[in-house]
């Protein structure tokens, strides 16, 4: 199976081809079969390569097909890497990636473009596999803008609309700031040894001693492109707009794969980051303040997906918190569990999203449990699995996480803490907002309420699985497991001998889970206190509301800043620019300096009956010249 | 001897169009630079295959030690494929309508690629300097005849623009002449071997530098250029943007990088440093046009500058990236020009404000624009991601920050491309969109053929730079004989 990897990215490739040309002339049904039949036959590859890995015990595997770029002595092979992180990669990116496609089949059933949708999901799916697959950062880098690009046109998916589009060009604009950090980091690394293949560069790199500055400088700027497609902090005010794509879109890519792109990518750079404490230090920094500023923002939305928009942006700075702390395997484990969860609220969101025709404003569901059964008791397991509540998915890889961050430093804990407590918070807000309550909807939609079609809710059901016991994987030694993930990642994270020990005493860690269970049961009764009942407060007016509540529904005001900070001054400069300097003193110059000619050539003028003269008189000058300066040097002999 | 034959078939070709009325006149035309296109991919067969160098040499005004001496070496066929895969479109875009004095607007075309191709295998450098100043005469008239609004201010100031900056060039190379050893001669490999002090260097550079500045244009010799773009009739601008501005981007390497190796090395702070203004100050212009064609001509401003950049940089990656660059900057604006008349001869307008929803009304076209705006943001996997991935590395190599500014090209690139496509194919179908309703199969063939080589030299850049490497090899090399200045990565 190992052999047939290339078929991995390439399926779902031809899947793209076929549905992209064939748009809007095969069949719905043709268009679905093939959208995810080709997604699903990569799921088999990928799952054969796991089981194949199982046996090799681990033994890294690189496929060259051929060289893609040569110049001078630096070259670029088309070449594909499969260890055991491009596996787990790989698996959930098909896996997860499949049961959207199937749930889109249905969610998708009446859009005009469903063709174009399951043409763009594959390409996505492409792009996807190459940066989990690629085995050098160049390559790594084909996917990572193919990804953005894929991100950009399924946001813009329905592209009458201007505010989507809107935010189709911010998504991919927000990453191409990114992306510039990190094609510095790709210079950086050829400089440095010569080649962008991640095995040579990191057996180079391990003779670098901690704290080396060109590290340090790879490091931070590979990080820059991270936070762009991971939506952190200062790049992070993508991710929300990029809600305006089909629900299916936001789990797919806006939570369960694409944004896990730049925890991925410092995870398989690991051995250059845990030489690099300060820009480890500085990610866990950033990946902290994002969670938290994302968790407060969440705390006060009322759009679903916006609510769940912020809370994956809070995630993904958890995950780079353990990156920061040199706990890559849980990082891991959290995109991981994360992938499950996430995809599933999301697609939970989608199916009430569908049932309301439409409606995203929490404000006008409620009570929605009893006309949406799978659809409830799905979501249930997967806000307690996100809430971290024992022993669904969440728990464990947040409390390891917590864990780590703990044994590294006082801040950080506390700051994630407070997070987890937000996460609870706006999580249940969301489900009894959504679930409990009186039905606050108009006449028409509480008419129409329905469960969704098989389609869509057996990928629900078959993600609360996985929400539920995916954490099994990682259970910790203190409550007696073997935690077989950290095991499995052994012989990619285990060679790097600058990882920082996460040890904490087995009583902290019982202590931990107590508290942060206790929590959750608080923020339960809080939640449900305030939401579970027949009227819910009006939304409070804007001069009545506290300073943070302001910040948080204005999502502290970043938006307006960059437009202040950014936008305007560059639109500002661009017309200044052109109206300016352009027209008055580049162009005033140049016109000054022919006016001056003119002025000479006056009496010149009359002899020239047409323009083409001046082309001759220049010529003869010309002429003259050659004979001229033969002359001198004849004459100086 | 088949670079000859180059040179040849468009001059005879353009004798026999001068007789001919209307369409039949593109016709033949467009059959004469087919053969010219069959003539170029012989040449490069035969020198991948027996790293032959084709070439002819015959005396020509041998008091002066003229010689019509061409060849043909990577460097050149780059060039020349790219004249003569462009030259067939360009044709046959102009094919698409109906043109007054249509024999002359042919032979004309003809000419110019003549001229083009003469410029880009002299080995001459009088007959460089005539190939570049015959190049100029046919699109001076075809932008003064049969272009647009105020065309004969906007041409005049081009042209008098471009001649007197490549004065300061003949001047350059009379006195290259005067230092040859013996009786004297304009073969560009003796002005290889001369040995200049670092004065007459530097007055040499700059003598060549005003010259190619004004024609790339390199910031901030580059105000003729939008004017000209947007009166010019698209063919005119395709002529423009695709091939000819090229021509001073050859001249740097083929002149400037091995003539005066150390006066580069002096001097290119401040030439990468116009580079790079005129980067950041192209694509900041270019953010707020409303008019399709002024994009283009900012956009480019900020490509060739990158370009540029990567040459002064002197190492292989950044020449290499040029290479390939031009080749792939050539086909994409003649590609996004090629659209945009497309758009313009339906609706009547190239204005972003009165298009719109064009996706909504005609799908393939929506998409083959996508697909060269990506080409043009240089996307991964497409032809215009390796060109700016060596570029921007070999400007990486030669200074980090320089880099950085570079590469927000990168970025804002995206932004006015992006904005662009969203101004005339998202949103509402407006009144003039509507009317892209219909391509005809002309048309469509020539958008898939534009596709494939947007996809197909994405996929495999090496097909172009395997061509160029020997010759950009022994270019370095003699640089570093020459001096220690070059760094090889």
């Amino acid at each position: 199976m190992t052999e047939l990897v290339w078929l991995v990215p390439l399926l779902p490739l031809i899947g793209f081809i076929i549905n992209g040309l064939g748009f809007g002339k095969i069949s719905k049904n043709l268009a679905a079969i093939i959208g995810c039949g080709s997604v699903f036959l990569s799921f088999i590859i990928a799952a054969g390569i796991f089981y194949e890995d199982l046996g090799r015990s681990g033994t890294a595997v690189q496929k060259t097909y051929f060289t893609w770029i040569t110049a001078g002595n630096i070259s670029v092979d088309f070449s594909f890497l499969i260890d055991r992180l491009s596996i787990i990669m790989m698996l959930i990116v098909t896996g997860v990636g499949f049961l959207i496609h199937i749930y889109s089949a249905g969610y998708m059933h009446d859009d005009a473009g469903f063709g174009k949708f399951f043409a763009y999901m594959n390409l996505f799916m492409f792009s996807m596999l190459v940066l989990v697959l690629g085995s050098n950062y160049v390559m790594l880098f084909i996917g990572w803008e193919g990804v953005g690009l894929c991100s950009y046109l399924l946001i813009g998916f329905w592209y009458k609309n201007h505010d989507y589009t809107a935010a189709a060009n911010k998504a991919f604009i927000m990453n191409r700031i990114g992306d510039l950090g990190f094609l510095l980091g790709i210079f950086l690394i050829f400089k440095t040894f010569g080649t962008s293949d991640f095995a040579s560069v990191f057996n180079s790199a391990r003779s670098f001693s901690s704290g080396n500055t060109t590290i340090a400088l790879i490091t931070l700027f590979l990080f820059i492109g991270a936070m762009g497609k991971s939506a952190q902090i200062p790049l992070f005010t993508w991710l929300p707009d990029a809600m305006a794509g089909p629900t299916p879109v936001s789990a797919l890519i806006h939570a369960a794969t694409m944004v896990t792109a730049g925890i991925y990518m410092i995870a398989r750079s690991n051995i250059m980051y845990a030489l690099a404490p300060s820009t480890s230090e500085f990610v866990a920094i950033i990946g902290a303040l994002t969670a938290l500023i994302a968790g407060i923002i969440a705390l006060t939305q009322t759009d679903i997906k916006k609510v769940l928009a912020y809370s994956t942006v809070s995630q993904l700075g958890y995950m780079f918190v353990a990156l920061g702390v040199t706990a890559y395997s849980s990082a891991m484990f959290h995109v991981m569990t994360h992938a499950f969860f996430k995809a599933l609220l999301f697609l939970g969101a989608g199916s009430v999203i569908h049932a309301m025709s439409g409606e995203q404003n929490m404000r006008k569901m409620g009570g929605l449990r009893k006309n949406l059964p799978i659809t409830f008791i799905t979501m249930a397991i997967a806000t307690l699995a996100i809430a971290g509540f024992p022993p669904f998915a969440g728990f464990f890889s947040k409390d390891e996480i917590l864990a780590a961050a703990y044994s590294h430093s006082m801040f950080l804990f506390v700051i994630l803490a407070v997070t987890s407590v937000l996460t609870s918070l706006y999580m249940f807000r969301l489900f009894f907002l959504t679930f409990f309550g009186a039905f606050r909807g108009t006449k028409h939609q509480l008419d129409h309420l329905h469960e969704s079609p098989k389609s869509m809710t057996v990928p629900l059901m078959i993600l609360m699985v996985f929400s539920a016991v995916g954490g099994f994987f990682g259970i910790p030694e203190a409550l007696g497991g073997k935690h077989f993930l950290n095991e499995y990642f052994s012989p990619v994270f285990g060679g790097n001998t600058r990882i920082q020990s996460h040890e904490v005493s087995h009583l902290f860690e019982y202590g931990l889970m107590i508290v942060s269970v206790v929590f959750i049961i608080l923020m339960y009764q809080f939640t449900k206190q305030r939401y579970d009942k027949k009227s819910i407060e009006k939304s409070v007016e804007e001069s009545k509301m506290s300073l943070w509540y302001k910040l948080s529904l204005h999502k502290f005001y970043v938006d307006e800043l960059y437009n202040k900070i950014i936008v305007n001054p560059l639109n500002g400069m661009s017309n200044f620019f052109f109206n300016s300097i352009e027209k008055k003193v580049i162009d005033g110059a140049v016109n000054g300096g022919g006016h001056t000619v003119y002025f000479f050539s006056s009496m010149l003028k009359n002899l020239q009956s047409g323009n083409i003269g001046f082309y001759v008189l220049m010529m003869v000058i010309g002429i003259v010249a050659i004979i001229f300066f033969s002359l001198v040097k004849k004459v100086s002999f | 001897m088949h670079t000859l034959l180059l040179l040849i078939i468009p001059i005879v070709f353009m004798a026999i169009v001068f007789f001919l009325k209307g369409k039949t006149a593109g016709y033949v035309a467009l059959i004469s630079s087919i053969l010219s296109f069959i003539v170029s991919i012989i040449i490069a067969i035969y020198l991948h295959f027996n790293g032959y160098f084709d070439e002819f040499n015959q005396s020509w005004i041998s008091s002066f030690g003229i010689n019509f001496h061409v060849g043909i070496d990577g460097i050149s066929l780059i060039l020349v494929l790219l004249t003569t895969i462009l030259t067939p479109f360009i044709i046959l875009t102009s094919l698409q309508k109906d043109i007054e004095n249509s024999s002359a607007f042919y032979g004309l075309i003809l000419l110019m690629q003549a001229g083009m191709l003469g410029a880009f295998t002299a080995m001459d450098s009088f007959l460089f300097y005539v190939s570049y100043e015959v190049a100029l005469i046919p699109i001076y008239f075809i932008c003064g005849l049969w272009g647009g609004e105020n065309r004969i201010a906007v041409t005049l100031k081009f042209f008098i623009y471009t001649l007197a900056g490549s004065l300061f060039m003949l001047i350059s190379i009379i006195y290259l002449y005067l230092q040859t050893p013996g009786n004297h001669t304009f073969e560009i490999s003796e002005f290889y071997k001369l040995n200049l002090s670092s004065t007459e260097q530097s007055w040499i550079f700059l003598g060549f530098f005003l010259a190619f500045a004004v024609k790339v244009p390199i910031f901030p010799f580059h105000s003729w250029q939008p004017s000209t773009y947007t009166t010019a009739p698209t063919v005119g601008t395709m002529l423009l943007a695709g091939i000819m501005l090229k021509m001073g981007l050859y001249g740097i390497i083929r002149f400037v990088l091995p003539i005066v190796p150390e006066a580069v090395a002096h001097w290119n702070t401040v030439a990468i440093f116009l580079c790079v203004c005129g980067i950041i100050y192209g694509s900041i212009i270019a953010l707020r046009q409303n008019d399709l064609k002024t994009v283009v001509a900012f956009s480019s401003l900020a490509h060739v500058g990158l370009i540029a950049a990567g040459i002064f940089s002197m190492n292989v990656q950044g020449i290499q990236g040029a290479m390939i660059q031009m080749f792939n900057h050539g086909i994409n604006a003649v590609a996004l020009l090629f659209l945009i008349d497309l758009l313009e001869r339906r609706s009547g307008t190239r204005m972003m404000d009165k298009l719109g929803g064009v996706a909504s009304v005609n799908k393939r076209v929506a998409v083959v624009f996508a697909i060269v705006m990506l080409g043009s943001v240089g996307l991964p996997l497409t032809n215009g991601f390796v060109g700016e991935f060596l570029l921007l590395m070999g400007v990486y190599q030669w200074n980090m920050y320089a880099a950085m500014f570079a590469g927000l090209t990168i970025i804002l690139g995206a932004v006015y491309m992006l904005r662009l496509y969203r101004h005339v194919f998202f949103g509402e179908i407006s009144e003039a969109g509507r009317s892209i309703s219909k391509t005809t199969i002309i048309e469509t063939i020539m958008s898939y053929k534009l596709i494939a080589l947007i996809i197909v030299l994405g996929i495999f850049p090496n097909l172009l730079l395997n061509i160029s490497a020997p010759a950009v090899n022994k270019l370095l090399n003699l640089i570093a004989n020459h001096s220690n200045l070059v760094s090889t990565l």
